[in-house]
């Protein structure tokens, strides 16, 4: 049986190191547009150069999310996807040999059964779970159920955080830390931020956990410039935006293709 | 008077039980912060505070009326006494709370307020108290509610307001939500999330519960003064909750005194179209609180049903989930054709129209009149929060009637 150690993102994230670049994570929504094409659409991720697939589980109320992704969601969701089709989906993501890791909001976990979801989200293959709404404080849960089943824990920091709570969120964070760049929500922007290198460094000085930046990239360049300074570089709306705006399903995974292509391109154009 | 006191619960993280605390993005967590210490210190501070009554007594016509409703009381066999928070300044209790939000809002120096709305009430009220504090005011809503509430969002822009349609989702008050807490994430050094009712992440639902919970202070000395003792019941209707904690709170300690919140229960919550989150839902995280919530077997929100778009809300605040739990107050259903049943006898029997809300609460209360009366083996006494006005109802009032003239249908 695989161990923790083994299952967790810290992996991925040392081979990229050994190649001296940063990695690439793509989220796509979980049953976004159908549960096949969203498999089909991380599978094309993956075929063109993305690390690490981030299986966002869709949730009614995103608020951490941007007009993008909510609206994928919605789609998502109106087409009926169910948790438990979401971890059909990793697991057939996984099954590419891809790491796999897992977003989503609190309730549908907590409705769920928070020890059933870890259970299941490991036996699927996912190597842990970003969990935007829900702060060390409040996961007496998460800790114990992720601990059981040897999952990694993301926890977000933001430039808002204050030395202390960011020194307490990053211990309680296993894998990786998700670095907030912008005060604000997913959705690509035209700028990436000047307070996501100083959040890095800030995690840095107390911590030796690979550090993930997301929040604004969509763009070749953009990835290069992030994965300077960030361990990893977390792509979501950009992506999204490729299968929502396609008018069928193949164009979709063409557009996906080349902007997958093209981020890979980036993360790989600057040595660290 | 009404100089709020620093609660019991919840405790220091905002838990009331099992309910209550935070979920939400690391981004709000700071600002969260800042404002729990903002309204401690401001409770604590008798400048704040006599500031506060200050502009309550003169600006919203507080303390309101406790009313002893003689023609309904003879009707329904009860002593009735109708809290009147009808009669504030833009007509319901919420003046309460965003007077205080917005003073506190000046006190931590921030220029701009946002607040999220259904019915365009609370968009109104904070708009009202903007313009009054000198603040700027944008107020989400969804875009469904500003096509069926074309008023008030006339009154929002008339007050100075910005108004904005939120597009996403299901178009109404909880996208609202989700959009205004994006928009406090993004402007969060220099903007107040005014929140509308009693929940929220802590420290909303105790903050907002301390702005209102004079309702009650007042009511429990009116009633005092009025009958030479406590009433035998306090009623309220529930959406998110906040008019029926300000008149239940300084009741709490009163054992004998038993506390009834009303939900809106739609087409009967058999039907799974209503908002009655306590009696129909069950436990669950929603906009960054643990509480009851209408979700299905996933944990995705149930969109709710109620002829009150005031208490058309999937959840409701953490405190009342406690109350229902410690069992300290009772909360059911009334259906839309018994509140508009109750709304009827109060406008015939005592010319007052009530919110639709409020409807809720006399319609509730009038279905314990027999048990309450049993047990007590007398006529009861009880207080019930007229918690607003139904001029802003009068259209769908009319329509539900069928009174309206052709062309205003």
């Amino acid at each position: 049986m695989a161990t923790a150690a083994d299952r967790s993102i810290g992996v991925a994230f040392e081979k990229a190191r050994a190649e001296g670049r940063a990695l690439l994570v793509g989220c796509m929504p979980a049953g976004f547009p159908t549960v096949d094409g969203s498999i089909a659409a991380m599978r094309a991720m993956v075929d063109a150069g993305v690390d690490v697939i981030e299986v966002e589980i869709p949730y009614s109320d995103p608020v951490m999310d941007g007009p993008v992704i909510q609206r994928a969601s919605d789609i998502a969701l109106a087409g009926g996807v169910r948790t438990r089709d979401a971890l059909r989906i990793i697991e057939a993501v996984a099954a590419t040999g891809a790491p796999v890791v897992t977003m989503t909001y609190w309730n549908p976990i907590e409705r769920y059964g928070v020890d059933a979801f870890a259970r299941d989200l490991a036996a699927a293959g996912g190597t842990g779970l970003i969990t935007p709404d829900l702060i060390p404080e409040e996961a007496g849960e998460w800790l114990a159920a992720s601990d059981a089943y040897g999952l990694d824990r993301t926890f977000l920091v933001a430039p808002s955080s204050t030395d202390r709570r960011l020194a307490m969120t990053v211990e309680h964070c296993r894998g990786f830390v998700y670095a907030t760049a912008l005060m604000g929500v997913t959705g690509a922007r035209e700028k990436t931020s000047d307070a996501a290198p100083t959040l890095v460094g800030r995690v840095r000085a107390v911590s030796a956990l690979p550090v993930g930046v997301g929040l604004g990239v969509g763009t070749g360049a953009q990835a290069a410039e992030v994965g300077r300074y960030a361990d990893g570089v977390i792509v979501g709306s950009a992506l999204v935006r490729c299968v929502l705006d396609a008018p069928d399903e193949a164009a979709g995974l063409a557009a996906l293709g080349t902007l997958s292509a093209e981020l890979a391109e980036g993360v790989r154009a600057v040595r660290r | 008077m009404s100089a709020p006191a620093l609660p019991a619960l919840p405790d220091l993280a905002g838990h009331f039980g099992p309910y209550g605390g935070r979920f939400v993005p690391e981004a709000l967590v700071a600002a969260l912060d800042e404002l729990d210490t903002a309204y401690r210190e401001a409770l604590a501070d008798e400048s704040f505070t006599a500031e506060f009554t200050r502009m309550l007594r003169e600006y919203a016509n507080i303390p309101s009326l406790l009313y002893s409703a003689q023609r309904l009381s003879a009707r329904v066999g009860a002593r009735v006494l109708l809290k009147r928070e009808d009669l504030n300044h833009t007509g319901a209790h919420k003046v309460r709370n965003v007077l205080g939000q917005a003073l506190l809002t000046k006190r931590m120096g921030k220029p701009r307020v946002i607040a999220e709305t259904g019915a365009g009430q609370h968009g109104v009220a904070s708009a009202t108290a903007a313009a009054y504090l000198d603040l700027e005011c944008v107020v989400y809503m969804g875009e469904l509610d500003t096509q069926r509430q074309a008023l008030n969002v006339a009154r929002m822009r008339m007050l100075g307001a910005t108004v904005v349609p939120v597009t996403a989702g299901s178009r109404t008050l909880k996208d609202a939500m989700n959009e205004a807490m994006r928009d406090w994430v993004a402007n969060v050094d220099r903007t107040h999330y005014l929140i509308g009712t009693t929940a929220g992440p802590h420290p909303f639902p105790a903050m907002v519960r301390e702005f209102v919970r004079g309702i009650g202070v007042e009511a429990r000395q009116q009633c005092l003064e009025l009958t030479g003792a406590l009433p035998d019941a306090v009623t309220a209707c529930v959406g998110g909750g906040s008019n029926a904690l300000g008149i239940f709170h300084a009741f709490v300690p009163d054992a004998d005194v038993r506390l009834y919140g009303f939900e809106a229960g739609g087409d009967g919550v058999e039907t799974g179209r209503h908002a009655a989150s306590i009696t129909g839902g069950s436990s669950g995280v929603l906009h960054g609180t643990r509480t009851y919530v209408l979700q299905d077997e996933d944990g995705q929100t149930i969109e709710s049903h109620s002829i009150s778009a005031g208490l058309d809300y999937p959840g409701v605040g953490p405190e009342h989930a406690w109350l229902n739990d410690a069992g300290r107050a009772r909360y059911a259903p009334v259906t839309d054709a018994e509140a508009m049943d109750a709304f009827q006898l109060l406008c015939r029997t005592e010319g007052i129209i009530p919110a639709i809300e409020s409807a809720h609460a006399l319609a509730g209360t009038l279905k314990i009149i027999p048990e309450l009366t049993a047990e007590l083996g007398r006529e009861p006494t009880i207080v019930v929060n007229l918690s607003g006005r139904g001029d802003k109802d009068v259209h769908t009032a009319g329509e539900y009637f069928g009174i309206l003239d052709g062309e205003q249908r």
